[in-house]
């Protein structure tokens, strides 16, 4: 009885802390949040189509890295406001690029799927890796900086109640204010339009919908493209927008956690993005909790939790979200199969 | 004469692809070197591939020396590519190997820490063993899960690659530190080490590892586990039909290739390295992918295949210093080796050669059991 | 039906397949307007390569199509649609998950503003021509939870939607009820009225010479012969589909029931979905007897077969074989104790398609002796599958290399045979049979026919499970009918009826 006691004490005294911290919490959410949304939806439009991409950790590498290059080399010469542009529209050609050869590898060629993206992983790795030491590492120059985040006037960020939500929502860089656009575009498109209902068919039936005239693998090349060129962003993101530089495997397992988050959010936008909250607020709890520690028994347990369950925490919570999520939801029924035109031959 | 020449077809038919495969990485990784060194400060130097893959060459079999290193760097590719590739058979795709390599190093250097006094038969076994059940531990948790509920192994084993990072370094720092050093790691593992047989660093793990391939090949092909493990991967719904249990095979094959893993882990703890110190990273996790792909989920093809990549890796450290190409080229050759054979029409074009599909059978199994599908032989509740 | 331009002509169309298979040979047809035509040949005889070269999904190798006199070259469906041809294929081409109307427009959508579904519109479309051919739906339905029937409606709005003048059906009646296939023969006589033509591909005789104007029949890929129903019978149709005289009944010798075998009782059980699907089922089959499920696709008849082999657990009731209790038993413990199961997807789970023939025929036995011995019984025995194998491809006639040929080079026939062999081939007290002569050529249809009745004189006790009504009538001596996982109806074989029969598959009354 006592010990239900406490268990119940504690978890009065964790949602009074929550709310004391949500304040902190909330401005850095949406940034922690943003490559994981922006790899959510990577993920949706592809699966939707039939295509499961594994390598949007490798294109959301391989983006950030050649995003952070162009402003490398170029800021000198013309500055790092034009230059940080430049790098975003790089990282999302890049990733575009990356979907085409996966899209190619997927539907053309027909390689195993899973096998295409852990290729792209790997290959996203050793590229880096092997350009980074190449031509960053011993120039010992630094990058482009990082872009200026909006900033929304004093006045509207203390109002009560909405102040905290408008600054999480708009006291941010512009890639991390356009993932909530993109989650509602995206949302509306897949289920009211033309293009998302042949989407949709493509992912459940390529068949069905090869016999009423539509170009299966166009469709898919297509979405696989706009997909991996939003994971391009994400990788924007990372190096232009949050940290100003760049790190060997910087990604860090988030291109899996997005998939975590698609899953969660049972494939649909609006659902990836609360997955991808659902990991930010996680983490931003993990950041939060070594910043201003609670007092009383509930600080002392949490100083006694050794710091690296904090850091492991969204791992874990993949883990725990796949096994109580996956099979209870059922993804797009031709998910991962590639499609073969019959007997054209 | 005739036996001769049918066993070289057979052994053509196999192997071409992966071999051409080869081949062409290292033509296009040739490519990517030349206009990469447009980048640099020596400037654009259209032969430097070939300088390069001659230092490879060289490192790897240019001496006695370079020979051990070659099969040093292949033990621990060896059981990583075995533990892929029994995880292949069955249709589960093991990406945890570094994961569960680094745990069992870590289980293998406390407990060979522990026992640094004690007689090396002891500390050898009780080591190795240690990081056996760690790596086991390592595997049967995304082994379960993914038997129990479907989650896939794909994303939980990376997930718990990160994971294993973190809570090793946790260990190391406040756990296990050794005293007396300057920098946190695991202490010395004295008797425990491997005993050295030839040269200077040819160790007893090197014939473990190739002992290893015959048992995992006699496991597969002459046992009846062998036989349920290999229908689940063709065929889960036609394995449940027949008696077999996927659920348990999942979760037991997942074990077994962490274990693999693990013993890899520990090997290279006890052979080469010492002690465990947070930051050793394994680049074993991905070559053992490649490894088991090059030689298509087969274990005599692994062996030569971690053999082969054992050389890369030991002759790179020398080719970097003598031609300041990137020890990372090594990557992109592995994943151009991934892809050409997972694209391996490419293959077959390029060099006009008509060869069977390289493809795994059970890769099928592994993408369609993606998201918890049918294909995943989870019996409906 | 009249002297004028065929709707629909095919000249010379030949395709043989990558396999080497010669699917068509030199076939002409023609159709004309406001005609139902009957193309009648078994299974693999080359009728639906024939069609899906009319619409488009396969290229042939010789041969012109034209439409109203008129040479047209068709490269893909969509080309076929502007011709005015719509097909509803034998497994239908619809999404599941998603509603009629989005069904009905996929590829032709009705938009606004370039990209915005206008589904209201095509709702309305939608209930005006279902109203002209003579029947309701709720265009806002998802076709998952609609019937089979229905769907099948649904695919020939489909074509009418785009147009289409000439329709093409693939076995169309092959999984409705008596009471259905009246009602969708109702739909073609209404499309006939508007003036568009029917085209469907059938291996039924009875129903070809009801409701087709003409019938064209082929063989092996040549047509052997074109009559109108008036002026030719069941058994002429028979002899040109199979080229020889055929015993359109087997003969099924008298049934002399012994002890029970198979008694299940109040057998509850969910669905994947975890829907009721099994509601206190109870059956009985005795030794020696051959008892015949009838009913529609998807009343519980996966779901029995999966309680009885032990791939699914009930949620109440009891499974007793020869008195023993085996409900809660394992797939391994069954087969010990004699029962057999021949699957009815084949491919998925009676074999492994990449094993060679061997293996195969000893897949259900790995484990158990003379297959696996040594060390607690993990080491196999490859000398016992060996043999196995050769005795059991002479027993059964499979045609093959040897015995290490994979068993995804067979013929479905041999495929189905392999699966027989190994099944039948043990003393077995009670045999499962679902689907088992599904898509198979009339010759392996009859062996597995004959095979089953002789286990039954050896003392085996059968349950067939079957979506072709025939073949219940034809082989079961008690014949039961299953609706909403229920057993509605039993008949003695003497008792049984067609109609009454049918009238209980669809809607589990004796009267309507």
């Amino acid at each position: 009885m006592d010990a239900i006691g406490t268990l119940l004490r504690l978890g009065w005294e964790f949602l009074v802390y929550l709310v004391t911290v949500l304040p902190d919490m909330l401005p850095i959410i949406l940034g922690l949040a943003t490559p994981l949304a922006l790899g959510a939806l990577c993920g949706v439009i592809g699966e939707r189509s039939g295509v499961v991409n594994i390598g949007i950790e490798g294109i959301m590498l391989m983006a950030a890295f050649f995003g952070y290059l162009t402003g490398f080399a170029l800021h000198t010469t013309i500055g790092s406001g034009p230059s940080l542009a430049l790098g975003i529209v790089v990282a999302v050609f890049v990733g575009a690029l990356l979907g085409l050869v996966h899209a190619w590898l997927t539907v053309s060629v027909r390689a195993d799927q899973i096998i295409a993206g852990t290729m792209m992983n790997i290959a996203a790795f050793g590229v880096t890796g092997y350009l980074n030491r190449l031509i960053i590492t011993p120039s010992g120059l630094g990058g482009a900086g990082v872009i200026a985040p909006f900033r929304i006037p004093d006045t509207l960020a203390n109002l009560p109640l909405v102040g905290p939500v408008l600054v999480m929502f708009f006291d941010q860089g512009p890639i991390a204010m356009s993932v909530v656009f993109i989650v509602i575009i995206l949302q509306v498109a897949l289920f009211r339009t033309k293009w998302g209902l042949r989407t949709r068919a493509v992912g459940e039936h390529p068949k069905a919908a090869d016999t009423v005239g539509i170009d299966v693998y166009r469709q898919r090349y297509q979405n696989v493209i706009l997909g991996c060129a939003l994971a391009g962003l994400a990788g924007a993101f990372l190096t232009l927008e949050s940290t100003g530089s760049f790190q060997n495997g910087m990604t860090g397992g988030r291109g899996f956690i997005a998939l975590a988050a698609m899953i969660f959010g049972r494939w649909t936008p609006l659902g990836a993005f609360g997955g991808a909250l659902l990991f930010g607020t996680a983490t931003a709890l993990g950041v939060v909790i070594n910043v201003r520690v609670p007092e009383g028994d509930l600080g002392t347990l949490l100083k006694s939790i050794p710091t690296f369950w904090y850091a492991a925490l969204p791992y874990l919570m993949t883990i725990v979200i796949l096994a109580g999520v996956v099979g209870r939801s059922t993804p797009p029924a031709a998910d991962g199969v590639a499609y073969v035109k019959e007997g054209k031959g | 004469m005739n036996r001769a020449r049918t066993v070289a077809r057979q052994i053509w038919q196999v192997a071409s692809i992966p071999f051409l495969a080869i081949v062409l990485a290292f033509i296009v990784a040739a490519v990517v070197i030349v206009v990469s060194s447009l980048f640099t400060s020596t400037g654009f130097e259209p032969l430097l591939p070939l300088a390069a893959y001659g230092s490879l060459l060289a490192g790897a079999f240019g001496s006695d020396n370079a020979i051990y290193n070659t099969l040093v760097a292949a033990a621990p590719l060896i059981l990583g590519g075995l533990a892929v590739g029994l995880g292949f058979k069955a249709g589960l795709f093991n990406i945890g190997v570094a994961g569960q390599f680094l745990v069992g190093a870590f289980a293998a250097a406390v407990v060979g820490a522990n026992l640094a006094d004690a007689p090396g038969a002891i500390g050898v076994v009780l080591a190795t063993a240690a990081g056996a059940l760690a790596g086991a531990a390592f595997g049967f948790i995304p082994g379960f899960l993914k038997a129990r509920t479907g989650a896939h192994e794909v994303v939980t084993t990376i997930m718990l690659n990160n994971a294993a990072v973190l809570l090793l370094t946790w260990a190391v720092n406040d756990l296990v530190r050794a005293p007396g050093f300057s920098f946190p790691r695991t202490g010395p593992i004295g008797n425990s080490a491997l005993p050295i047989l030839l040269g200077r660093n040819l160790h007893l793990g090197i014939p473990l590892a190739i002992l290893t391939v015959f048992a995992v090949r006699w496991l597969l092909d002459r046992t009846t586990i062998g036989f349920e493990i290999r229908t689940v991967g063709q065929n889960p719904n036609a394995a449940r039909y027949a008696g077999m249990r996927p659920v348990f095979i999942t979760a037991l094959t997942m074990t077994l290739s962490g274990l693999l893993a693990g013993v890899a882990g520990a090997i290279q703890m006890l052979g080469v390295i010492g002690f465990y110190a947070p930051g050793i990273t394994a680049s074993v996790g991905f070559d053992s992918i490649a490894v088991a792909l090059l030689g298509r989920s087969n274990p005599i093809g692994i062996l030569f295949a971690a053999i082969l990549f054992g050389a890369f890796r030991a002759g790179a450290p020398l080719m970097q210093i003598e031609t300041s190409v990137p020890v990372e080229v090594i990557d992109i050759i592995q994943a151009l080796v991934i892809l050409f054979l997972a694209a391996d029409l490419i293959v077959r074009r390029v060099f006009r050669i008509r060869a069977p599909k390289a493809e795994i059978v059970e890769l099928k199994t592994v993408t369609q059991s993606w998201a918890g599908g049918a294909a995943s032989g989870a019996p409906p509740s | 039906m009249s002297d004028e331009q065929p709707v629909l002509e095919m000249r010379g169309v030949t395709k043989r397949f990558p396999t080497g298979t010669l699917a068509n040979d030199t076939i002409d047809l023609d159709v004309g307007r406001g005609e139902i035509h009957a193309l009648l040949g078994e299974n693999g005889a080359g009728k639906s390569t024939l069609m899906n070269i009319l619409y488009g999904l396969v290229t042939p190798d010789a041969g012109e199509i034209l439409i109203d006199g008129q040479p047209v070259t068709i490269q893909g469906p969509a080309d076929a649609i502007a011709r005015g041809i719509g097909m509803v294929h034998q497994h239908f081409m619809l999404v599941p998950v998603l509603s009629v109307a989005e069904n009905v427009v996929l590829g032709n959508e009705i938009v606004r503003a370039g990209q915005l579904l206008d589904l209201g519109e095509a709702a309305e479309q939608i209930k005006l021509f279902a109203r002209k051919l003579g029947f309701d739906i709720d265009p806002g339905t998802r076709i998952d939870q609609l019937s089979v029937g229905q769907q099948q409606r649904v695919e020939i709005l489909k074509a009418i939607y785009r147009n289409a003048r000439i329709l093409v059906l693939d076995e169309p009646t092959a999984v409705l009820t008596p009471q259905e296939t009246r009602e969708i023969f109702e739909v073609f006589r209404r499309l006939r009225a508007e003036g568009a033509s029917v085209i469907f591909i059938s291996h039924k005789l009875d129903e070809v010479l009801e409701i087709a104007d003409r019938i064209t029949v082929i063989r092996r890929g040549k047509v052997v012969g074109s009559r109108k129903p008036a002026a030719t019978n069941e058994n002429e149709l028979a002899e040109l589909m199979v080229g020889r005289a055929v015993n359109l009944r087997v003969d099924r010798g008298r049934s002399h029931p012994g002890d029970v075998a198979l008694e299940v009782a109040g057998l509850r059980a969910k669905d994947d979905r975890g829907h009721e699907a099994l509601r206190g089922l109870d059956l009985v089959v005795r030794a020696g007897e051959i008892v015949g499920i009838a009913g529609v696709a998807g009343n519980g008849q996966d779901e029995i077969v999966e309680s009885l082999m032990g791939l699914r657990r009930p949620t109440a009731g009891t499974v007793r074989l020869a008195g023993e209790e085996l409900t809660r038993a394992t797939v391994d413990h069954r087969r010990d104790r004699g029962m057999s199961f021949v699957p009815a997807d084949r491919q998925r789970f009676g074999l492994v398609l990449t094993y060679p023939i061997d293996d195969n025929l000893a897949l259900t036995r790995y484990g158990d002796p003379p297959f696996a011995g040594g060390l607690a019984g993990i080491i196999r025995n490859f000398r016992a599958i060996a043999e196995n194998a050769v005795r059991l491809m002479k027993e059964f006639d499979i045609r093959a290399p040897g015995p290490k040929a994979l068993a995804a080079t067979l013929s479905g026939g041999n495929q189905q045979k392999v699966i027989v062999a190994r099944e039948f081939g043990q003393e077995v007290r009670l045999l499962v049979l679902d689907q088992p002569t599904r898509g198979l050529d009339v010759g392996s249809i009859e062996f597995i026919h004959k095979q089953v009745i002789a286990r039954r004189d050896r003392g085996a006790a059968v349950l067939l499970i079957s979506a072709e009504l025939d073949e219940v009538l034809e082989l079961s001596d008690r014949i039961l009918v299953v609706f909403r996982g229920n057993i509605v109806g039993s008949f003695a074989a003497e008792e049984a009826q067609r109609e009454k029969i049918g009238l209980l598959m669809a809607t589990g009354a004796a009267r309507a």
